[in-house]
């Protein structure tokens, strides 16, 4: 009955050629007659192209539009305070304060509902904007209307967009699941859906599992889908892994070059860390006040001078106090303790205690769906920028001069002197590296995590376990400790949360650590004692 | 054995310590106008609680060679332990007055005590726990850790990851402990009130006595034959091990005694100062700790005593005076000492006073 009326219904208006004045005058006609009346006339609102014709009837659904009798006009009311204001519908001029009987409600009954909003859903299904229709079409997948399917078919056949089209298939397979429609085509419906997927799917066919005669085709398209769903899970939790794993990477290579290749333990590299981030603070404040349009162009100009305001603070400890203590390691882990409070100390004295924000460029925020997976820009350009950290120290290490004289230096101090290296030098070069690398990292996080004086004492820990699981001495180990370890805490967190998966990872080393006491890629021969 | 135990450095601190042991309390409670302010007493029964600890460091880092950055665990054990005793003190004068269950677990809506709860009514088993809980970590860890030649800055590492793993795990509040807001809310202790001048004046003569008895323990493991080995330990380890000691076996012994110490230490510091919570594991404090050792003078055990005095009296000092000006100090303090005074204090002020001291004939 119903379908019969909205087909004569469409026939009609569209037989009608209505312009913009229309849109007015069929305004202005929405108090007059009986429901059946206001339901042509809500099609001609419609079918009059207007702009307002959305917000018209929005308003005529919510029930907030009256007939103003002294100024004979439709308007809107709205609460101001205890008072009805009324607005002109068209022109939106403030009219007044309407008391009871000034104004006379437009009513509508759940026929002429249904009506506006089967209207409203084919405007928003056939708005020239794809995103609208897009929208349009979640909304309509999320409440699954059966009042719907019409207008989405006449959308499906005019839709030109293949992803706004598919989304349209599928509302109207969740709608056509809720309607009276006949078995085979709820049939066709699950397959629909089952070929979407996604988390919210078993959701919508949970209802149907008791049905007679779709349960069993509920069921396994629920069990299809969620099997599906549980690889993108463990996708995306290997992604999480990696993603904090990348961060630790981050953190520890810096620590992989000074405790690794030159056997320091320096207790400041969290410290490090924090001023490479206080950097990217610094230059972004400075872009900020005076080169607003260079803001996504900010971690550019903060990562070298990051690299070089740790590295030269790294420098200078070497030099200082780190040059002193060689052959000695327990003495500089107290030393280089002592600085990274003084450090902190001398941070917290200039920029104050509390988080200092850092902005995100354009090209770090927001994020991707893949699939099933949602990954963030920022985190996916962290992974990114760590490999390419790693690479680059790689490259150094292994094919340039000045790094073919930290590892001789390393490996044999007296000879290397011998051969007419300068190892002081070089040990000032190495830690200085080391320091900048970490300067680096500091600018990454600075991305995802607060930066404050205390930034890097929560990475000290961190860092020094992947080293040592991965083995100093070693850019690899850092490499396979970093991810190893990033991807074991994600596994464990949904088993045993957050703060115990730590625990267990953090007991974990310390027992892999009896076995294996040089971790994980051990230095063999005679280097590895003292 | 007196001689032994006592050479002139520990004789003269010990003496220092008796006189201040009589000295304080009387002072506090039985002369007028009270010249030691109540405060005052509870500070520094709280500095020789540090200093017992720092003994105990003493006893692994000066005489074997580890480097435990997680000393600050075995003393935090303690404490929880005599703190889990004072909250069954606390009985039904909570605030929410359940005869059985402490406050938070009132509040966490626990519906009995859980098992490791049990016994901590009764002092004895408390103070049993007091040295076993710590004792039995140090054993598994250090058996661990010696057996498999774990050793140098991989040890000192993995001790701090220890500590940062009990911090994490004491954090939360499903573990039964108090979450992080830790133990407190005390009441009295064998019956005496913790807020009279009297309990806290017998609070620092306990805490006198524990740090005498600490150094005169320490002193005769040292002088020992034990001892001797400890030293061939610390400075040639492979050496000691191919002369035929089993390496490991000596280290664990100290290593566990000294935990025990540290526990003692832990035990005394909660009532004295009334709460213990998990910060007291974070990796800072147990590093601290190692500060107070080498600012002292690291293998003197009166040194380091004397150190955890000094730079805990400058703590507080300091933190009143000019907060800010504190972690400069206390960062400085690590630096200086390592660069400048690797003997420590002691170690300065005796080759100072060697030096106007008439030399001896040395034989050559």
């Amino acid at each position: 009955m119903l379908k019969k009326l909205l087909i004569t219904i469409v026939l009609i208006v569209q037989g009608l050629a209505v312009s913009a004045q229309d849109f007015e005058a069929s305004v202005a006609q929405l108090p007059e007659g009986g429901y059946s009346d206001r339901a042509i006339i809500v099609h001609q609102i419609a079918d009059s192209g207007d702009d307002r014709a959305a917000v018209v009837l929005e308003l005529l659904l919510a029930g907030d539009l009256y007939f103003h009798k002294a100024e004979r006009i439709v308007v809107r009311l709205s609460e101001i305070g205890d008072d009805d204001v009324a607005f002109d519908l068209l022109t939106d001029a403030e009219i007044g304060i309407v008391g009871r009987r000034d104004a006379k409600k437009i009513k509508v009954n759940n026929g002429l509902r249904r009506e506006i909003r089967a209207v409203l859903g084919a405007m928003y299904l056939q708005n020239p904007d794809p995103d609208v229709r897009m929208e349009a079409a979640e909304a309509v997948y999320k409440s699954g209307d059966p009042d719907q399917i019409s207008a989405l078919d006449a959308a499906i056949v005019a839709e030109t967009d293949d992803d706004v089209a598919t989304a349209f298939r599928e509302a109207r397979a969740v709608a056509v699941l809720n309607s009276d429609l006949d078995v085979s085509e709820k049939l066709a419906a699950i397959v629909t859906l089952r070929e979407r997927g996604g988390r919210d799917v078993p959701g919508v066919l949970a209802a149907f599992t008791d049905d007679p005669d779709l349960g069993a085709a509920a069921t396994t398209a629920i069990t299809e889908i969620e099997d599906i769903q549980k690889l993108w899970n463990l996708g995306q939790n290997i992604w999480y892994g990696l993603s904090l794993g990348s961060v630790l990477l981050l953190a520890a290579i810096g620590l992989a070059i000074t405790f690794g290749v030159m056997g320091v333990i320096n207790m400041a590299h969290g410290e490090l860390v924090m001023l490479g981030a206080y950097t990217t603070f610094a230059v972004q404040e400075v872009i900020r006040n005076e080169f607003p349009q260079l803001f996504d162009y900010s971690l550019f100009i903060a990562a070298p001078l990051a690299f070089l305001v740790a590295g030269l603070v790294g420098v200078a400890i070497e030099r200082g106090v780190v040059r002193f203590l060689y052959g000695r390691p327990l003495e500089t882990l107290l030393a280089t303790w002592g600085i990274s409070l003084i450090l902190q100390q001398t941070v917290r004295s200039i920029f104050g205690p509390n988080n200092r924000e850092v902005g995100n460029p354009t090209f770090m925020s927001g994020a991707f769906e893949l699939g099933g997976m949602t990954i963030t820009y920022s985190r996916m350009w962290i992974l990114l920028f760590s490999l390419v950290v790693f690479a680059g120290l790689l490259l150094l290490l292994k094919r340039t001069s000045m790094g073919l004289r930290m590892r001789a230096v390393t490996q044999n101090r007296k000879m290397a002197a011998d051969m007419g290296i300068n190892t002081g030098w070089v040990d000032a070069m190495t830690f200085g590296l080391g320091a900048g690398v970490a300067g680096l990292a500091g600018v990454a996080l600075s991305q995802i995590g607060n930066v404050s004086p205390n930034l890097g004492q929560g990475y000290i820990v961190d860092s020094f376990m992947v080293v040592v699981f991965g083995g100093a001495g070693n850019l690899w180990g850092a490499l396979a400790g970093a991810f190893s370890l990033g991807i074991a805490n994600k596994f464990l967190e949904p088993f045993a949360g957050a703060v115990l998966a730590k625990i267990i990872v953090l007991i974990f080393i310390i027992l892999f650590i009896q076995k294996r006491p040089r971790g994980l890629f051990a230095l063999k021969g005679r280097a590895v004692e003292n | 054995m007196f001689n032994r135990l006592i050479d002139r450095r520990m004789g003269i601190f010990l003496f220092g310590l008796f006189v201040l042991t009589v000295a304080v309390p009387v002072g506090n409670l039985a002369m007028s106008g009270q010249p030691v302010p109540s405060y005052a007493v509870a500070l520094m029964a709280k500095y020789l609680c540090y200093a017992l600890l720092a003994v105990s460091l003493d006893l692994v880092w000066g005489f074997a060679g580890i480097l435990s950055l997680g000393h600050g665990a075995f003393f935090a054990l303690g404490g929880y332990a005599m703190g889990m005793h004072l909250m069954r003190e606390i009985g039904p004068r909570g605030v929410y007055g359940d005869p059985l269950l402490p406050d938070f677990m009132v509040f966490l809506n626990y519906d009995a005590l859980p098992w490791f709860w049990l016994g901590f009514d009764n002092f004895l088993f408390a103070v049993l726990m007091v040295v076993l809980v710590p004792g039995l970590l140090a054993f598994v860890f250090g058996w661990l850790a010696f057996r498999s030649r774990v050793t140098g800055v991989y040890l000192s590492i993995i001790t701090q990851a220890m500590t940062y793993a009990l911090m994490l795990t004491f954090f939360r509040n499903e573990l039964g402990l108090g979450g992080n807001n830790g133990l407190t809310d005390f009441k009295d202790v064998l019956g005496f009130n913790l807020q009279t001048d009297s309990t806290r004046a017998g609070l620092f003569v306990i805490a006198a006595t524990a740090l005498t008895a600490g150094l005169l323990i320490s002193r005769f493991i040292t002088t020992s034959k034990l001892g001797k080995v400890l030293v061939g330990v610390r400075d040639a380890e492979s050496r000691t091990r191919f002369i035929g000691y089993r390496v490991e076996g000596f280290k664990l012994f100290v290593f566990v005694i000294s935990a025990m110490m540290a526990g003692v230490a832990g035990a005394i510091y909660t009532p004295v100062v009334g709460i213990i919570n998990p910060g007291e594991f974070s990796p800072a404090n147990s590093i601290e700790i190692v500060i107070w050792v080498a600012l002292g003078g690291r293998g003197t055990l009166v040194g380091a005593a004397i150190g955890a005095i000094i730079v805990a009296l400058a703590k507080t000092l300091l933190t009143g005076w000019i907060p800010e000006i504190w972690l400069f100090a206390l960062g400085g303090m690590f630096v200086l000492v390592t660069l400048f005074l690797p003997h420590g204090v002691l170690g300065a002020v005796e080759n100072t006073l060697n030096k106007f001291r008439p030399k001896k004939e040395t034989t050559v």
